[in-house]
């Protein structure tokens, strides 16, 4: 085989012109992640991958194989799959077998996608740079000695590697879009209700949203357009179908993009990030794109209403690990030390940190100042959002105010790792789509361009995504290719 | 609001059913205090106006019909117990025993 397709579409094709077969492809695949240099796989599944390979020559023999089958991929190790080890990246939920498969998954297997393993991640999805996994760090395939970004960091890692067409990740407040920002990669979270959560081990409900992490804005559409819909065992998924390929060549021209000055406030976001954003609105602009300066006042409000609401829900979310009905035991002297102790092993610090924020904000005498004040605050950041979107068809900002750092650079200091989400969360907040695209190289390592469109547009988030894709090279450097370089 | 000390950790950790080391109260004590420090500028927010948003779905009571269906087999369920005796998990009393009873 010469090289493995990094596409989708390129791996469709060459499935279809018989090239490669989809049990070679698996094979090739599999060889690659079992290589692994960067930590990005906690479990591979090789023979359910041969034997969903073997499923897909089936289906691509007979002629009825839609886009995905035989195409390999990762799933994120907090999406539950019947059968296969499922851990959230936590020793509380080390060895834990599913039941039942998560929808998503559901919906790849009914198109015949080749699920090749599942992907290392921050414990629960906490964290932004995948050192709170419990069972080691990722390593960005740009330098090693870096961050690949996270939660989602074993998906975006092994993408970005070539150890799998694409990955799954999720995003609550900006695990997906931020790793694929800091790997090079495009990385996507869909509007809030478009994807199922069922069969995903839950951390903040009303934030949580699972999306594609791919090496194409047109693969990340069709990942979409496998995943979305309404089901019944999600009463949060709504049911507004979309054809959320059918803009992907309509360009930008006559488009109104809007660029909220607060997400480029000098605080923080260093030179290379500002630099290569602004070239990428500039480029927007010679599309035919009109560039218009909006606000987003609250916007330095989102950090601290992200971090009251998403500890609390996860305070209560996370109550059901309690060493009783599966996972991790540690017996104590009674019950409530049994709880205690299970928890106090099985989690890490991390989570015992949200746990603890979370039980503080929705505690009595608190609650109303913390809880109750930032779900008004929250209101306040959608209203905002909803403004601008009346005069403007989409935002461009930064994914992520720094490039890659270095591993260890942020760990004891939660709240500077906090502010690494500070321009992904607000579309969380607001529940909006995002979507992060590779905008260049700053002191060699990849810039994210964030594109937020409003509620349900995602085929407006991907009509600007693609526009901005066609007209640059950006998306087809890979750490590979850099290194070759 | 005052701000969070070493015993208030301890206390919530309790409610949150986390046993901690020495260590790490110390530890999370000193984190805590710098993010409660960076969420105390919502106090600054005027909402007097503005209701809460729990979600930012337009749903509401969404409904299904009630239809029995079948349930994961039992030992399917219990497969991943820590503990269990028969069909049932098993876990110590949460309630001793009174000699007199």
């Amino acid at each position: 085989m010469r090289e493995v397709p990094r596409t989708i579409t390129e791996t469709a094709q060459r499935l279809r012109s018989r090239e490669l077969s989809a049990v070679e492809l698996a094979d090739a695949f599999l060889a690659a992640a079992e290589a692994d240099p960067f930590n990005a796989w906690l479990h591979l599944a090789p023979e359910h991958a041969r034997e969903q390979a073997k499923a897909a020559d089936a289906r691509l023999r007979a002629g009825d194989a839609p886009l995905l089958t035989g195409v390999p991929w990762a799933c994120k190790d907090i999406i539950g799959t019947k059968g296969i080890v499922t851990t959230a990246a936590s020793k509380i939920l080390a060895g834990y077998i599913p039941a039942y498969d998560a929808t998503v998954v559901t919906r790849l297997n009914e198109r015949g996608a080749v699920m090749l393993g599942k992907t290392n991640l921050d414990e629960f999805a906490m964290g932004s740079s995948n050192e709170n996994s419990a069972f080691g760090a990722v390593r960005n395939p740009w330098d090693p000695a870096r961050v690949p970004g996270g939660s989602s960091g074993g998906s975006a890692a092994a993408v970005a590697a070539g150890q799998a067409v694409f990955g799954l990740g999720t995003d609550t407040g900006g695990s997906i879009r931020q790793p694929g920002a800091l790997s090079g990669v495009v990385g996507m979270k869909p509007t809030y209700g478009r994807v199922p959560r069922y069969g995903v081990v839950a951390f903040a409900s009303s934030l949580d949203q699972v999306g594609p992490l791919t090496s194409s804005v047109e693969d990340a559409a069709i990942v979409c357009e496998a995943i979305f819909g309404i089901d019944p065992h999600d009463a949060t998924t709504i049911d507004r179908p979309i054809d959320v390929r059918r803009d992907l060549d309509a360009g930008v021209k006559g488009l109104r993009l809007g660029v909220p000055k607060e997400y480029f406030s000098p605080a923080g976001v260093e030179p290379g990030v500002t630099k290569a954003i602004r070239a990428a609105i500039a480029q927007f602009e010679k599309l035919g794109a009109s560039i218009v300066d909006v606000s987003l006042p609250s916007t330095d409000k989102g950090l601290a209403v992200y971090y009251i609401v998403q500890p609390s829900e996860a305070s209560a979310n996370l109550a059901r690990y309690d060493g009783v009905r599966y996972g991790l035991r540690v017996a104590g002297r009674d019950l409530v030390d049994t709880y205690r102790k299970t928890r106090g092993a099985g989690f890490g610090p991390e989570v015992k940190r949200r746990l603890i924020l979370g039980t503080y904000a929705l505690s009595a005498g608190y609650y109303d100042a913390y809880y109750v004040k930032a779900q008004k605050v929250r209101t306040i950041i959608k209203r905002e959002f909803d403004a601008v979107f009346e005069t403007v068809d989409a935002l461009v900002t930064p994914t992520s105010p720094t490039v890659a750092f270095p591993i260890g650079a942020k760990m004891n200091d939660p709240l500077q790792m906090y502010l690494n989400d500070v321009f992904t969360l607000p579309a969380n907040i607001a529940g909006l789509p995002g979507v992060s695209v590779p905008c260049g190289l700053s002191e060699g390592l990849p810039v994210g361009l964030q594109i937020i469109a409003n509620s349900y547009q995602e085929r407006m988030l991907f009509r600007v995504a693609a526009a901005f894709e066609h007209a640059t090279e950006h998306h087809q450097l890979h750490p590979m290719k850099a290194a070759a370089a | 609001m005052p701000a969070i000390d070493r015993s208030r950790v301890e206390h919530v950790a309790g409610l949150a059913r986390i046993a901690l080391t020495d260590d790490e109260l110390d530890r999370f004590t000193g984190q805590l205090q710098v993010v409660l420090g960076a969420i105390e500028q919502l106090k600054d927010v005027d909402t007097s106006a503005v209701p809460p948003s729990a979600s930012v779905l337009p749903l509401e009571d969404v409904m299904r019909e009630d239809e029995p269906r079948p349930s994961l087999p039992v030992e399917v369920v219990l497969a991943q117990a820590p503990d269990r005796e028969g069909d049932l998990f098993r876990v110590q009393a949460s309630l001793e025993e009174r000699p007199d009873a």
